[in-house]
């Protein structure tokens, strides 16, 4: 179809959660902005054969995860410098607290294998039905719950069980009161 | 006051033993096949707190400059022949 201002605005729509994929999926807020943009000038040129009324959502994440897959290779080393690039992402700072939840979080979702974190990210955050995710992956539906289910125990293992002894209250407390005697 | 410190402390502590302890139970009964609807829930929380983090950001110019540029064919294939990002910005008024 051709690009309406009302299509234009649904591109628009998307971008922050384009954006929110494409740093789950690279880790990397630079190298996810360059993603975002690569999706969007792949989009409009194709624009041609998005079909109207179907998922436009779906179809720009299936196109940016389709970039990201072909270039991903290539630059796997990226994914390394995931720690300190991701706090860059964030506007407003958590508590120190929940910052050390959040960044325990990020760093169990990073163990995750690849089709495993896309998988629960589109489910699981992008909101995304698991037929969705399943044409966006270009799987079958099973497939995709399957690497959700696995996704979500190996998350809870790394979380609540592996490290509960590196991430117990002594240790946790101690860092969130900043160690004031008493 | 002191009674204030005891108490902003007191609630640290209480609410990572809450954490703690609920992580304990709640990890301990799962079984291999399922998951606990708890950690479940934990898990999705922390997933949509980290991913609206980003979305909340809203769309970047670079981007609605781009999309407002890009609406003619033309212009399409020029700036994907084109490949330069940083060119995006020079049009800015």
């Amino acid at each position: 179809m051709p690009l309406t201002d009302s299509l234009r605005d649904d591109i628009l729509a998307a971008v922050p959660s384009l954006r929110a994929f494409a740093i789950s999926l690279s880790g990397n807020s630079d190298r996810a902005d360059d993603l975002v943009q690569e999706t969007l000038l792949r989009a409009l040129a194709n624009i041609d054969s998005f079909q109207p009324g179907s998922n436009l959502p779906a179809w720009l994440f299936t196109i940016l995860r389709n970039l990201f897959r072909s270039d991903y290779r290539k630059r796997r080393r990226e994914v390394e410098d995931a720690e300190g690039n991701y706090a860059k992402t964030l506007k407003t700072h958590p508590s120190q607290g929940a910052h050390l939840e959040f960044e325990e979080f990020r760093a169990a979702l990073e163990k995750l294998p690849q089709d495993q974190r896309e998988a629960l990210i589109l489910v699981g955050a992008s909101g995304f039905s698991y037929e969705d995710a399943a044409a966006i992956c270009g799987c079958a539906v099973g497939t995709i719950k399957s690497r959700v289910n696995r996704a979500r125990s190996k998350l809870a293992a790394l979380l609540y069980v592996e490290g509960a002894e590196d991430f117990g209250p002594d240790e946790t407390v101690r860092a969130v009161i900043g160690g004031s005697g008493g | 006051m002191k009674l204030q410190g005891l108490n902003s402390r007191g609630n640290v502590e209480k609410v990572m033993k809450d954490v703690k302890s609920q992580a304990s139970k709640n990890a301990a009964p799962r079984k291999p096949g399922g998951l606990n609807a708890e950690i479940q829930s934990r898990i999705g929380h922390q997933l949509r707190a980290m991913y609206d983090d980003v979305v909340r950001q809203g769309v970047p110019d670079r981007f609605t400059d781009l999309i407002r540029k890009l609406d003619v064919p033309a212009a399409q294939s020029h700036v994907e022949n084109g490949g330069g990002s940083t060119d995006q910005n020079d049009g800015r008024e």
